[in-house]
């Protein structure tokens, strides 16, 4: 198949005003260069076809509306009102670049500044970019941030942070040679005593996650209030939904807020693309990575969006820019804009409470299950780690035989924690997929 | 249409409810310590889907895409956007599915990015690739770490990467965040790196060579294989920048022309819309003595079915939470099995004579970066009408009114007054001339009316915004009458 307009009159035309015989002969350069290529031969295929192919691998991959999933782990599926594909899938808005060209890119840029408005609402900060890849990445890029603020290598890491996101943490900074603490956990939870002790005049930030890879919810006002007399920064990342209810980094004096921004209206995607969320302190602005978007007037004064501070960027700066990164995830961002727009405060609010509440019914029916108990006595948002009796691998395959998806077994990344699972509920789990797993569960249970 | 922020509509209280009322537990909510709850609900928007539908349809009115028109925007090959990719890329059983589900229940997944991963080692000419970068960005990123590990694995470390004067700005600042100095190599008076130059730079202390080619000003690297033997002998690496891969996709291979590291961008070669500055996906392939510094996880075929490889212990880690952007890859990988490779063939076939044509029609009035033919994209300089006092700017501006996206200007910083096109491979030929058409008006309204493109663009929302003001009276959020009367208070 081919999307090429040209027809043999058209392309004998452009050939025949340049004076060649054959498009081949606009090559002859870099064939006289590089040896013939045996590139192996892919046969082309019919939308017709290919569309028939890949329902075969499509169903591969199960039905989602026949297989309940009780994962979260740091992507979450909340309900994604049908307006946020609509206007997403706008040829306007999907088939846009980059806004370099203010005057015919004003729906991208005032999308970015009521995207930025919203994070900074969300995250309770004073400034907010245009997003980043991801919240793992937006989380390494906050930490190279602190570490340019404030001119030191050391590192204080919550022993909680989801393991993927500590892993993308060391890859990032790996060539400064960071000196990465993983402060210890206890009970599921990072303990401000132990921030404090760990505290030096050497650490130039401090990274939380709440709620915790564990699900639980941090003492992250305490961790705040110890840091507040300390020049090393607070970084805080959040999961966005939860803060429908639960305190924002602005109210726990975080100095860098992030975020992975997914659970707002985009779908899991089998991980991508997602949406970083980064916002900070107005004082730190130069020091952020990314694009912002911000208010300009023309000559008319009218009222228009421009990208601004691209003085940080590495067009402009190259080798002594702020960041490499050159795009945003600008389709992602306008979704999450969207989708809190829909939503509302009371919407997302409702959002929030409903999760807690069906994940906290599903803590109270698991928890009574033979065997089986909640491990940590915390308090949780829509995740929860279960004791289970035997092995969770062996749960999670019992369970996938019954079309379910069980939580996240641990030992995945935690050896000695074989025999927990980590299981994740959000408003879209019904009552009837609560017991549908809870006699799965009942039936896979010694 | 004014410019009116979606937190300037609405009224308290207006919502459209999504969720079903449901009767919760008295007292579950108790459950929740105080200091964990929130003490002020976030300013959003109160209002309903039909406002909101609204609002955003008239701000995707204000937006200029390859859906509405012609964009030449040079080295981002701006082509079309195939709806079929959008339409898989849709499917729950794609879109649905969490990361982190059992293999077993991902298998069409896992073979999805086994396949691209294998189209894309083919097209490349290399061992293996990774799909996890997000971005051409975060691509470089990947190689160039895995660069530095490689080097230091062997007991060499090295901290020098060379980049031409031309590059895109991504590459020194991607070789900057890996930890290397960067050092700027000059281009001859041809365009094209000036191997005399790059032997003098040459020295035990260089990691790699970041290139595009053909190069930013469309040239094709002709001393290719000459440049990567040098640096090879230096014991350096040499790394493929894919942003022009346009140009030769499906008849010649960065492999063959030396190169140990490449980075893709899927949505420039492989026709995955940009969506407005992203999300993009660039995969970065690697010869054989790089594979083990690949990121994790990989996709490889086990015994029964695909699993994913995390245990990789020179892996430079994850770029990513979880495997990268698969939904941009699967457009991509649609992209790739419709064309085929002779489909490939006939888009980098169509693109560069496409590029040539435009090229050839333009030269009348604008003065080229060098003469002659060029590969998928073209720089004109505009110092011929900078005499009359018209910037490349005022050029790009008057685009607009004549309904067409400008080309990159002001890129590669080589050139004064740069114009750099590229007219992509899916532009019917009336689209060229009518362009074309509208170049050689404004060269000629640059003689006779200047006035007229210094105030333009004149049909647009809004005209040219003043961005240093912007930058000085930094307004990067709106502010609620609340918050303006706590800022008072303070």
């Amino acid at each position: 198949m081919s999307f090429s307009p040209h027809t043999q009159e058209n392309i004998a035309h452009m050939l025949r005003t340049l004076g060649l015989s054959e498009v081949d002969a606009l090559f002859d350069e870099v064939a006289a260069v590089l040896p013939p290529t045996d590139i192996p031969e892919l046969p082309g295929v019919s939308e017709f076809e290919l569309r028939h192919q890949l329902w075969d691998v499509a169903r591969l991959n199960g039905r989602p509306d026949q297989t309940p999933c009780f994962r979260g782990a740091g992507a979450y599926e909340h309900y994604v009102p049908a307006a946020v594909p609509a206007i997403i899938s706008r040829g306007e808005f999907l088939t846009a670049y980059t806004p370099y060209q203010a005057e015919i890119s004003q729906g991208t840029l005032q999308a970015m500044y009521e995207f930025q408005t919203m994070v900074c609402a969300l995250l309770g900060m004073e400034v907010a970019n245009a997003s980043m890849y991801d919240g793992a990445s937006a989380l390494a890029e906050a930490a190279l941030m602190a570490m340019r603020i404030t001119h030191k290598r050391r590192l204080l890491v919550s022993g909680a942070l989801h393991p993927h996101w500590l892993h993308v943490l060391r890859t990032y900074t790996a060539n400064l040679e960071p000196d990465i603490v993983l402060l210890p956990v206890r009970d599921g939870l990072t303990t401000p005593e132990h921030v404090t002790d760990a505290l030096d005049p050497d650490t130039a930030a401090v990274l939380v996650q709440s709620p915790n890879v564990f699900g639980l919810i941090e003492p992250i006002r305490q961790i705040g209030a110890r840091l507040s007399d300390h020049p090393s920064l607070f970084i805080l990342a959040a999961y966005p939904t939860s803060l429908g209810l639960l305190t924002s980094p602005g109210e726990a004096h975080a100095d860098i807020a992030v975020a992975e921004g997914q659970p707002l209206g985009i779908p899991l995607s089998y991980g991508g693309p997602y949406l970083g969320l980064c916002a900070t302190k107005l004082a730190h602005v130069r020091q952020m990575p990314g694009r912002i978007s911000g208010l300009a007037y023309d000559d008319a004064g009218r009222r228009g969006y421009v990208m601004t501070l691209q003085a940080r960027e590495q067009h402009i700066r190259r080798e002594r820019a702020t960041s490499n990164i050159c795009s945003n995830q600008a389709l992602c961002a306008l979704a999450a804009t969207v989708y809190l727009a829909l939503l509302g405060p009371d919407g997302l609010r409702a959002v929030a409470e409903s999760s807690f509440a069906v994940a906290h019914r599903l803590a109270d029916r698991l928890a009574a299950l033979p065997g089986c108990s909640l491990a940590f006595a915390g308090p949780f948002f829509n995740e929860f780690v279960l004791d289970l009796p035997v092995s969770a691998d062996d749960i999670e395959r019992e369970l996938w035989n019954d079309g379910i998806i069980s939580g996240l077994p641990l030992g995945r990344w935690w050896p000695e924690r074989q025999n927990q699972m980590l299981f994740c509920a959000t408003e879209i789990i019904t009552e009837a997929a609560v017991h549908r797993l809870v006699a799965a569960m009942e039936e896979a249970l010694p | 249409m004014s410019a009116e922020t979606i937190f300037e509509k609405g009224r308290p209280g207006r919502r459209t409810p999504y969720l079903p009322d449901r009767d919760w537990q008295p007292g579950l909510l108790d459950q929740l310590p105080m200091e964990a709850r929130r003490r002020r609900l976030p300013l959003l928007p109160q209002v309903t889907e039909g406002e909101v539908v609204r609002h955003y349809t008239n701000l995707a009115r204000k937006n200029w895409g390859v859906d509405v028109g012609f964009y030449p925007l040079g080295s981002c090959t701006m082509k079309y956007n195939p709806r079929i990719a959008e339409q898989v890329a849709s499917w729950p059983e794609f879109a649905a599915a969490h990361p982190l589900r059992p293999v077993r229940a991902a298998q069409g997944w896992l073979r999805i990015m086994y396949e691209t991963e294998r189209m894309l080692s083919r097209l490349c000419g290399m061992a293996r690739f990774t799909l996890q970068p997000a971005a051409g960005a975060q691509g470089e990123l990947c190689g160039m770490l895995m660069i530095r590990r490689y080097h230091a694995d062997r007991g060499d470390p090295r901290n020098t990467v060379i980049v031409p004067d031309s590059a895109h700005g991504t590459n020194p600042a991607t070789a900057s965040l890996a930890g290397f100095e960067v050092v700027t190599c000059p281009s001859s008076e041809r365009g094209l790196v000036d191997v005399g130059a790059l032997r003098r730079l040459l020295n035990d202390d260089v990691a790699a060579i970041m290139l595009t080619n053909p190069n930013t000003l469309g040239l094709f690297e002709r001393d290719i294989q000459e440049v990567c033997n040098l640096v090879h002998e230096a014991g350096g690496l040499t790394y493929y920048d894919g942003a022009n891969f346009n140009a030769l996709v499906g008849r010649f291979r960065p492999g063959d022309m030396g190169f140990d590291v490449v980075h893709l961008n899927l949505h420039k070669t492989f026709g995955t819309p940009h969506g407005g500055g992203g999300p993009g996906s660039g995969p970065v392939g690697v010869v054989e003595k790089l594979e083990p510094f690949l990121p994790v996880p990989l996709v490889r075929k086990g015994r029964e079915e695909f699993e994913f490889e995390e245990d990789r212990p020179k892996t430079i880690g994850r770029l990513n939470a979880f495997a990268g952007n698969a939904l941009v890859v699967l457009r991509g990988y649609v992209y790739l099995r419709l064309l085929g490779t002779a489909g490939l063939r006939d888009a980098s076939g169509g693109a560069v004579l496409a590029a040539n044509y435009l090229k050839h029609r333009l030269v009348q009035c604008y003065d080229p970066s060098h003469p002659g033919r060029c590969m998928h994209e073209f720089v004109l300089s505009a110092a011929r009408q900078r005499a009359q006092d018209v910037r490349a700017l005022d050029i790009a501006k008057r685009l607009i009114d004549l309904g067409f996206h400008p080309p990159t200007i002001y890129f590669p910083l080589t050139v004064p007054e740069a114009l750099m096109i590229e007219p992509t491979e899916t532009e019917p030929l009336e689209t060229l001339d009518a362009f074309a058409d509208a170049m050689l008006q404004i060269a000629r309204e640059a003689e006779q009316q200047p006035d007229l493109l210094h105030a333009a663009p004149h049909t647009t929302p809004v005209g040219r915004l003043d961005e240093v003001a912007a930058a000085k009276a930094l307004d990067v959020r709106w502010r609620h009458d609340s918050d303006l009367e706590e800022a008072d208070r303070a």
